[in-house]
């Protein structure tokens, strides 16, 4: 037995014991996805996907399935994360939801916010239909394992012409006692929009600071045609924990999907985040900022597939890296052949605040349509000196014209978030990080 | 105010001033001119403390101090002021937001209290008008996609709002039509007065048909070659460059031995 296949034995007892309940539809899901699993194994650097990002740390951890007891979390423990009482919220406790921190009153008719287990019964049709369809494990382990093992998770559902104003909140939180051992979670969460409908969500991953975990995540959007999706994922797990997150969209014609990756905490994590534009004039924006300080790794993975004509997808990544983090970033577009006209703009910078930090970063374009446009740009570096320069001669201390700087950099992503506490929220705690950080460097 | 002596500056590993002698006084303009390559821009950037610039050899004293051992930002806070030939672009940075945290570190530095927004928006509005700064120029990113007049306009603006008392402007022509030409040269002159002294770096005399200097210099081979009034500046439009040079020999002469022009002898 090579030693992969040893890691993964323990791995594979968990998937044994992955819950034989429920319809049989979603059992021969569970089925497929162990299955799938199994012979995939963890991905290893020899995977172009995972070139850079070794999984080895999680695949020898043995993390155990966290159990399904809500009162591990507390409101007042997740009061930092919640952003604003008028929300729309539901949580999620090691993938299960938590009715007693939820909070789903005043939904209009028709519009669904609340646990996908109980939607697996009584909006079957539509979780039938869509569930592990977008998110497809044939090629990918973390994926497989998530679905085999997912019991609960998140389930919105917004009916066509439906316009919600408030932001709905789905805060994933990946918690144990202190006997339990490390655990892991598998958050899943199925996002459906009807035709011309309209909404705003936020996922939020977080778990106790200090604390070593895994979250193993897959969220699937439907955008309806014609619809608006505003979306954010933040990703602010304990710097001891693991994360492992894909989203998969499908955007029909003319809807318009957006989505936000804000990724804060974890001490390696991936964040996968891919749309299929399978309509016409359907448009896509993927933006991202993410912070890594000490030995920490994220990886963003993002590919946009154009696969019909007159789409437009823009995209943005930047990362601030301190210490000897490493980022990765991959951005794939692919433009099938009857994608004419699809406009496609990518851009990826990173500031590195230290000679140690590293990032890899790749654009990826497929392009099998003649009358297109896709530009692409990255920019690796640290703080322009001219700019510092220019501040200094204006009276601001090197110390501050930094900071200014480092601020512009991310608030050029901060400020494209429209929820406004969020946005809030969002700045304090990266500001307070960077603030971590920059001392560290300071005082080095 | 500003006393520069025997003045040496190393540039990309190249000596370009070669021992600079130069006094200017509060409430003087003084014109700082010379061929490409003299060492003009090196003399007002060396003033400024940009770290490319170093200076082996002399001293400069500002109103008594030792202008060279401040940082960047202390001269700037001390009351020198530099408009950059290249002004740079600050993606990210609000001009507003930018310009009220550079005043309120001035500000801070003398011991004022901060303006606060509102306060700040009232004197951006007393100010702006003489440069034709619009709301557009304020909510920009600095310097961000300006044109090459807006850059200059908001040099000139950043000085107007900073008042400093020894302001350096590194070829704040170049590059710009003689209507932006005027509108700076306004703004400056509105900001003339006793208390203040201005370097002006420039290549053509254009520039001095507006801003009237009180003294000329003309740098070459990184010396001072020659020093005199404003007629200076109008003989050197009609002969050249190269009539210095031909007349002194590069290198050969220092400001001391300077014309019959009645300008103040400078250097030691």
């Amino acid at each position: 037995m090579t030693q992969v296949a040893e890691k993964l034995q323990p791995w594979l007892s968990v998937t044994e014991g992955r819950p034989h309940t429920g319809p049989r539809w979603l059992q021969d899901l569970r089925d497929r996805a162990a299955a799938r699993f199994s012979a995939l194994g963890f991905p290893t650097v020899r995977d172009e996907e995972w070139r850079f990002t070794n999984v080895a740390p999680i695949a020898s951890a043995e993390f155990k399935p966290a159990g399904a007891d809500a009162t591990l979390a507390t409101e007042a423990e997740l009061s930092g994360y919640l952003y604003s009482d008028a929300a729309i919220r539901i949580v999620i406790v090691n993938g299960h939801l938590a009715p007693g921190l939820s909070r789903t009153t005043g939904l209009p008719a028709g519009v669904r916010v609340g646990s996908l287990a109980a939607a697996v019964t009584d909006h079957t049709e539509i979780v039938q239909r869509y569930l592990g369809q977008l998110a497809d494990f044939g090629t990918r382990a973390f994926t497989a394992l998530n679905t085999a093992l997912a019991t609960d998770g998140a389930y919105v559902y917004i009916p066509d012409g439906v316009v919600l104003e408030q932001p709905i909140h789905l805060l994933f939180v990946t918690t144990a006692s202190a006997a339990s051992g490390p655990i892991m979670s598998s958050a899943r969460a199925l996002i459906v929009a009807g035709e011309r409908s309209q909404a705003r969500i936020v996922e939020t991953y977080v778990g106790p600071q200090g604390t070593s975990y895994f979250t193993n995540a897959v969220t699937e959007v439907v955008a309806g045609e014609g619809s608006v999706l505003d979306h954010y994922k933040v990703q602010q797990e304990s710097v001891q924990a693991f994360h492992v997150g894909s989203m998969h969209v499908h955007a029909a014609r003319a809807a318009n999907f957006s989505s936000h990756s804000f990724s804060l905490g974890g001490k390696l994590v991936r964040n996968d985040a891919a749309a299929l534009l399978d309509g016409e004039g359907a448009e896509c924006t993927l933006n991202g900022l993410y912070l890594a300080d000490g030995d920490r790794l994220v990886d963003n993975h993002t590919a946009i597939d154009h696969a019909k004509a007159h789409c437009p997808s823009h995209e943005i990544y930047k990362g601030i890296l301190g210490g000897r983090a490493h980022a990765i970033f991959n951005g794939k577009i692919i433009v099938r052949q009857d994608a004419q006209k699809t406009d496609a703009k990518q851009t990826n910078r990173a500031l590195l605040l230290s000679d140690d930090a590293t990032i890899n970063t790749k654009p990826q374009l497929e392009i099998f349509a003649d009358d297109v446009k896709c530009t692409h740009g990255a920019a690796i570096g640290q703080l322009d000196d001219d700019a510092i320069f220019y501040l200094r001669a204006r009276g601001l201390t090197y110390f501050e014209a930094r900071d200014m700087l480092i601020h512009a950099f991310a608030g050029d992503i901060l400020d494209r978030v429209k929820i406004e506490p969020l946005r809030v929220a969002l700045e304090a705690e990266l500001y307070a990080q960077l603030a971590r950080d920059l001392a560290e460097l300071d005082a080095a | 105010m500003l006393d520069i002596r025997n003045l040496h500056v190393r540039a990309e590993n190249k000596e370009i001033l070669k021992g600079i002698d130069l006094r200017v006084n509060a409430g003087e303009v003084h014109a700082i001119m010379g061929p490409n390559g003299s060492g003009k821009s090196t003399l007002a950037r060396a003033l400024s403390g940009h770290p490319e610039y170093h200076v082996t050899g002399g001293e400069v004293l500002f109103e008594g101090r030792d202008l060279l051992e401040m940082d960047p930002d202390e001269r700037a806070r001390e009351g020198v002021f530099m408009a950059f030939q290249y002004p740079v672009e600050i993606a990210g940075v609000n001009n507003a937001y930018f310009l009220k945290a550079a005043l309120n570190a001035k500000r801070k530095h003398h011991g004022e209290p901060e303006l606060d927004a509102m306060e700040f928006m009232a004197l951006i509005k007393s100010k702006s008008s003489l440069l034709d700064i619009d709301q557009s120029m304020l909510s920009r990113a600095v310097n961000e996609g300006f044109s090459g007049g807006e850059k200059k306009r908001n040099e000139i603006f950043q000085m107007a709002l900073l008042e400093p008392k020894l302001a350096i402007l590194d070829e704040t022509d170049s590059g710009l039509d003689i209507d932006a030409l005027k509108l700076v040269a306004t703004g400056v002159n509105a900001m003339r007065g006793p208390d203040r002294a201005f370097i002006v770096v420039t290549h053509y005399q254009r520039l001095l048909d507006y801003i009237v200097p009180d003294y000329v210099h003309v740098l070459s081979g990184g010396r001072i070659v020659r020093s005199g009034g404003k007629e200076l500046a109008l003989e050197l439009e009609k002969k050249g460059y190269g009539w210095i040079d031909a007349s002194t020999g590069p290198g050969s002469s220092r400001a001391e031995s300077t014309d019959a022009t009645g300008a103040q002898p400078v250097g030691a």
